[in-house]
C-alpha cells in the first residue's frame, strides 16, 4: 500500500555550487570563507537566520556542517568560519579564492531573535563558539532600538585564539553595549580579564526579568555557564545554547546528531536550555 | 573503462613517486596492486611507479612520496632495511596482515624458532631468523595501515586516490557484520553455528567469507582498536565465551580462532592467551 | 484488536490449489514478485514465480542468537515466519547512490541519481514488518524534508501481507499491538488456513486485483477460524515489551548498573541495527575517481554501535560499548516516542535472534526498569 502522497519537493541532497570570493586567515587553522552561490536565482532567493548552518561540500571528500557567521540581512554574502580539524575541513582549508564548494542549506533552528525583542541580550561564547553568534549580534545592531542592553562575553584559551578582534572592538562602540573578553592563559599584551568566561558574569549586571541569554562554546562551558545564570535568577526558558554534534545529512534523517530525543540538525543546533539542561554533561547522550 | 584525459601526461614531472617494498610475506598483497587491472593504467599515469620489483626490473632509488610495505620483520637484516625504507618514504603504508600485524608467520612467536631451524636445515647456524615476526609499526612510524590477507584492492585504490588528492584518508574500523548485512548474507554464526569472527573483525573485505557461506577468520584484524584511532578493543571475550559455551568449541579451538592470521594483533593475542590454560 | 470489516474489504476465499493463479495475477499486473525463499539456512527475499519457490515443508525455529530451519509436514505455504531481512531494504536501500558530481573546469555539477522504479510485489509481509515500514514512512516521508529516494522506491511496492498463524519464541508483536494480524498498510492480506487462503484488500490497488482472482465468497466459519488462528497466535507469544512506563522510565534508568552488564556481552557489531525494520541511521560517503573528475555520493546503512557514529572532532560522544547499547535501546524504546510519536520497536524479535551472542531486549528492558 502506498504511503499518503507527499507533495514533491526539491531534492534535499541537491548541491548548489558556490565560489569562494574571499578567504581570511583568522589563525593557524581557522579561515573565514566568503561564498557566493553561482546560480543567480538561488543566490537571490537564499535566506537564512543567524545561528543556522549550511552543509559545505568539498569535491570527492564529503560534507560538513558549518554555521553561517555573516549578517542574515545580507544573505548574498555567506561567511563560514572553519577550523581545519577533520578530513573535510582540511580539504576546504586548502581551497582558495576562485575555487568552488557545494552548499546545501540553510538548515536547523537559529537564535530566537524575534522573541528576544524588547529584552536585554547576553551573549556568552567560548573559543570558536563566537562564530555562530556573530550573525545574531549583527541582526540586533541593525535593529538597535528594538533591544535593551547588549552584553557580549567571550572567552578564549589564549590570546592567539581570539578571532574577530576588530569586530569586538566595533561592537564595543554601540550604545548600551558591553564587550568583555577573557583569556585563560594571557600573554603580556593581554589587557582584558584573565580567567574563564563564567567569571565575567560577576562584572556585568544582568536583570533576570528582562534578559535573554545566548550561549555557544564547548559543552562544559555552556553547562557551567547556564547553571550560573539560572542560579542568578535567569529563567531556563530565557537561555539558549547552540550544541555541536556530528551531522551527515543536515535534515534529520541520518541519525548521527541525536542528543536524547532531539535531532540537533533540525531541532537545534540552537536549543532552549530547559529542554537540554538534563542532557548536557550526561555521559553518552 | 573511462577514456583517460591525455592532458594528464603533461603533469608527469610532478607525479608522486611510488615505491613498493617486500619483507617476509607471500607477495599476495603486491599482487592485489597488480590486480587493479582496470585502474592500473590510470594509476601509472597518476603515480610514478619507480620501485616495484614484483612488477618491473627497473628500480630507481628513493626518496619516495608514497611507499607501500608488504611483509613483516623476521630477520635482523630486515629490521635494518625497514629503517632505511622509512627514511626514504614521505608517506609509508603497510599493506596486509603481515606488515600490519605480523602475519601468519607470527605464529612462531609462540614456538621455538631454534627448534624449527634444527628440524628443517642441515646447517641451521647459517639461518638468520629472529625469534618473533613483528609488524612494521613495531620498528618504524607507519602513516596508514591496510589490513587483510590479502588487502582489498578497492581499499588500496581509495587510499591512493585520497593521498593523490591531498585528502586525509578514512579507513573504516567497524565490524564485518555491517557490510555482511548490507549485502544481505545470512549470518553463518546464527543460522549455522559457525564460529565467525566477523563481529570483532574490521570491515574492508566486502564480507567475502560469510558471503560464501563460511565463517570469517579475522584476516582484516580487530575491529576499531587498537592500532588506529581512538577506538575500543573489540569485545573478543564475549564472542569467545559464546564460541565455547554455546557453539561447543573446546578451549584450544577458541584459542586457535584468535591465534590465526592476525594472532599477533593485540586484542586477538590477548584473547588467545586467555584460553591457554582454560 | 478490532477486525477490519468494511464492506469493500470483505474477504474472498482462494483455494490453495489455485495459489499459482494468484502469483500469476501479480506478475500479469506488471509486478516483479518477491517472497521469502530458502537460502543459506534461512529465508531471504528473492524472485517467486512458482508456488514451489515458497519454502513449503519448512519452518523456522528461533531463539536468542540462533536460527534454524526444520522440516515440517504441515503443508502450509507460509510456515516460515521470517528471516533476517525485513522489508526495509526495499525502500531504504542498504546502499543508495544520491548524487553524481562531475567536475568541469573549476566548477562542478551535481546530478541526483534517483533509483529506477521497478514495480515489486512483496509476497508474505508480516504484520510486524508492515508496522516497521509505517515507522520508516514516518521518518523518511513525513518530516520537513521528505526523502525522494525512499519515496521513489516505496511508491513501487505492492504489499501482500500474510497474517501469522504461528509465533516464534522471539516474537512479541502482540504486546506492542503491531500483530500478529496485519491491521493496516497492506494492499492485500492473506490468512492461510489448512486448505484455503482468505484474501482481503486494504487499498485501491489491492481491490483492483481482487476481481482477477478465482475467489469464492468466504463462509462465516472460515472467517471465525481466521480470527481464532490470529488470537491463538497472539496468545502463544511468550515474550513481551511493556510500554506503559516509557519513555520516561528508560530515561530515568540512565545510570542503571544493568548497562554495564549488557555491555560486557555486547559485541558492538551492529547486527541488531542492521536487521531492525525501523533503524534508519545512515552514513554518507563520497567515492571519487582516480582523475578527480567525478565522484559518487551514496548513503549506506550505518549503526549507532560504530566508533564513527558519535564522533565529533577530538572526542567521541559514545566511546564505550555501554554508551552505544544504551543509545540504541533508549532510542528504540524511548526517545523514538518523543521524536516520532511511536515506538521504534515493532516486536519482530530479529534483534534477539540475530544477535551473535543472543542479547534479548525483552529481558534487558524489565531489568533496566527494576530498581538497582
Amino acid at each position: 500500500m502506498k504511503p499518503e502522497p507527499v507533495l514533491p519537493s526539491p531534492n534535499p541532497y541537491g548541491l548548489h555550487a558556490a565560489t569562494i570570493v574571499e578567504k581570511v586567515r583568522e589563525s593557524d587553522d581557522i579561515d573565514t570563507l566568503r561564498l557566493q552561490l553561482v546560480d543567480p536565482a538561488v543566490r537571490k532567493s537564499f535566506r537564512f537566520q543567524a545561528g543556522q548552518f549550511n552543509m559545505l561540500y568539498a569535491f570527492g571528500v564529503g560534507e560538513v556542517a558549518i554555521s553561517i557567521v555573516s549578517d542574515p540581512d545580507e544573505p548574498q554574502k555567506l561567511d563560514h568560519t572553519i577550523r581545519a580539524v577533520g578530513r573535510v575541513t582540511k580539504a576546504i582549508q586548502r581551497l582558495g579564492v576562485g575555487d568552488r564548494l557545494g552548499v546545501r542549506g540553510p538548515f536547523g533552528r537559529g537564535w530566537p531573535l524575534e522573541e528576544a525583542r524588547g529584552q536585554d541580550v547576553v551573549l556568552v561564547t567560548g573559543g570558536l563558539g563566537c562564530a555562530p553568534v556573530v550573525g545574531a549580534i549583527e541582526y540586533i545592531f541593525r535593529r538597535r532600538q528594538s533591544y535593551g542592553a547588549v552584553k557580549i562575553l567571550h572567552g578564549v584559551k589564549s590570546p592567539q585564539d581570539l578571532l574577530f578582534r576588530e569586530r569586538f572592538e566595533a561592537w564595543r562602540r554601540h550604545p548600551d553595549t558591553e564587550v568583555l573578553l577573557t583569556s585563560d592563559r594571557p600573554d603580556k599584551a593581554w589587557h582584558d580579564h584573565v580567567g574563564v568566561v563564567t567569571e565575567l558574569f560577576e562584572q556585568v549586571a544582568i536583570d533576570p526579568a528582562r534578559t535573554v541569554a545566548l550561549m555557544c562554546g564547548p559543552e562544559i562551558m555552556m553547562r557551567i555557564g547556564a547553571a550560573v545564570l539560572v542560579q542568578r535568577g535567569l529563567p531556563a526558558t530565557a537561555l539558549h545554547v547552540s550544541i555541536e554534534r556530528h551531522m551527515e545529512c543536515g535534515i534529520g534523517l541520518c541519525g548521527h546528531c541525536q542528543m536524547g530525543p532531539y535531532f540537533l540538525c533540525k531541532d537545534g543546533p540552537v536549543m532552549r536550555y530547559d529542554r537540554v539542561a538534563a542532557l548536557l554533561g550526561r555521559a553518552g547522550v | 573503462m573511462r577514456q583517460q584525459q591525455p592532458a594528464k601526461t603533461t603533469k608527469a614531472v610532478t607525479r608522486p613517486r611510488l615505491g613498493v617494498f617486500k619483507f617476509a610475506s607471500c607477495d599476495g598483497c603486491q599482487l592485489s596492486v597488480l590486480n587493479l587491472e582496470d585502474e592500473l593504467v590510470a594509476l601509472g599515469q597518476a603515480l610514478d611507479i619507480v620501485y616495484f620489483p614484483e612488477a618491473s626490473s627497473a628500480m630507481k632509488a628513493g626518496p619516495y612520496d608514497i611507499v607501500l610495505v608488504e611483509g613483516s620483520i623476521t630477520t635482523s637484516e630486515d629490521a635494518r632495511r625497514i629503517l632505511n625504507v622509512r627514511e626514504q618514504a614521505r608517506t609509508l603504508i603497510t599493506i596486509g596482515a603481515c606488515a600490519t600485524a605480523g602475519g601468519i608467520q607470527a605464529l612462531r612467536n609462540w614456538a621455538d624458532v631454534e627448534a624449527f631451524k634444527r628440524a628443517v636445515y642441515p646447517s641451521p647456524q647459517y639461518i638468520d631468523s629472529l625469534g618473533a615476526s613483528t609488524p612494521i609499526s613495531e620498528h618504524v612510524r607507519v602513516d596508514y595501515e591496510l589490513w587483510g590477507c590479502p588487502i582489498d584492492k578497492g581499499q588500496l585504490l581509495r587510499l591512493l586516490i585520497d593521498l593523490l588528492a591531498g585528502v586525509q584518508p578514512r579507513l573504516p574500523t567497524q565490524s564485518v557484520c555491517l557490510e555482511c548485512k548490507r549485502q544481505g548474507h545470512v549470518c553463518v554464526m546464527v543460522a549455522r553455528g559457525l564460529p565467525c569472527l566477523g563481529p570483532v573483525t574490521r570491515t574492508g573485505c566486502g564480507a567475502i567469507c560469510p558471503g560464501m557461506g563460511r565463517d570469517c577468520y579475522g584476516c582484516f584484524g580487530p575491529a576499531e582498536g587498537p592500532s588506529a584511532g581512538p577506538g575500543l578493543p573489540p569485545n573478543t571475550a564475549s564472542l569467545a565465551s559464546r564460541f565455547h559455551h554455546d557453539l561447543q568449541l573446546i578451549p584450544v579451538e577458541v584459542l586457535r580462532r584468535f591465534r590465526g592470521i592476525n594472532g599477533h594483533a593485540k586484542p586477538f593475542k590477548d584473547e588467545s592467551h586467555a584460553w591457554e590454560d582454560a | 484488536m478490532t477486525p477490519i470489516t468494511s464492506p469493500s474489504a470483505s474477504p474472498g476465499l482462494l483455494a490453495k490449489s489455485s495459489f499459482q493463479r494468484f502469483i500469476d495475477a501479480l506478475m500479469a499486473g506488471g509486478y516483479r514478485v518477491m517472497g521469502q525463499r530458502l537460502c543459506d539456512g534461512a529465508v531471504k527475499w528473492d524472485d517467486v514465480r512458482l508456488v514451489s519457490d515458497l519454502p513449503i515443508g519448512w519452518r523456522d525455529a528461533q531463539e536468542p542468537g540462533r536460527y534454524r530451519l526444520e522440516p515440517t509436514d504441515s503443508g502450509r505455504f507460509f510456515e516460515v515466519v521470517n528471516g533476517p531481512e525485513s522489508v526495509k531494504r526495499f525502500a531504504f536501500a542498504p546502499r543508495e547512490p544520491l548524487l553524481v558530481i562531475e567536475r568541469s573546469s573549476k566548477s562542478f555539477q551535481a546530478t541526483p541519481t534517483l533509483p529506477k522504479g521497478e514495480k515489486t510485489a512483496l509476497l508474505g509481509v508480516r504484520a510486524c514488518d508492515l508496522a516497521g515500514l509505517a515507522v520508516q514512512d514516518r521518518v523518511f516521508l513525513r518530516d520537513a524534508y521528505p526523502d525522494p529516494y525512499y519515496r521513489t522506491r516505496r511508491a513501487d511496492l505492492f504489499l501482500v501481507a500474510v497474517n501469522c498463524a504461528r509465533a516464534l519464541p522471539t516474537c512479541f508483536c502482540a504486546s506492542l499491538n503491531t500483530g500478529p494480524k496485519a491491521q493496516a498498510g497492506f494492499d492485500l492480506a492473506l490468512t492461510e488456513l489448512d486448505d484455503a487462503f482468505l484474501i482481503e484488500a486494504g487499498s485501491q490497488a489491492g481491490r483492483e486485483l481482487m476481481p482477477r482472482l478465482p475467489l469464492a465468497p468466504a463462509p462465516e466459519q472460515f472467517l471465525a477460524e481466521a480470527e481464532a488462528q490470529a488470537e491463538a497466535c497472539a496468545n502463544s507469544q511468550t515474550r513481551r515489551v511493556e510500554t506503559a512506563q516509557l519513555p520516561q522510565a528508560l530515561y530515568d534508568a540512565h545510570e542503571h548498573p544493568r548497562w554495564d552488564q549488557v555491555a560486557a556481552r555486547c559485541l558492538a557489531c551492529g547486527n541488531c541495527t542492521m536487521v531492525c525494520p525501523t533503524c534508519f541511521c545512515h552514513a554518507v560517503e563520497d567515492v571519487p575517481d582516480l582523475n578527480g573528475q567525478r565522484a559518487e555520493q551514496a548513503r549506506v546503512w550505518d549503526s549507532c554501535f560504530t566508533q564513527e557514529h558519535g564522533y565529533i572532532h577530538g572526542k567521541n560522544i559514545r566511546p564505550a560499548v555501554k554508551d552505544r547499547y544504551r543509545m540504541w535501546l533508549t532510542h528504540k524504546l524511548a526517545s523514538w516516542i518523543d521524536q516520532f510519536g511511536t515506538s521504534g520497536c515493532v516486536g519482530c524479535g530479529r534483534c534477539i535472534t540475530w544477535c551473535p551472542v543472543g542479547i534479548d531486549l525483552t529481558e534487558e528492558l524489565p531489568a533496566l526498569l527494576k530498581k538497582a
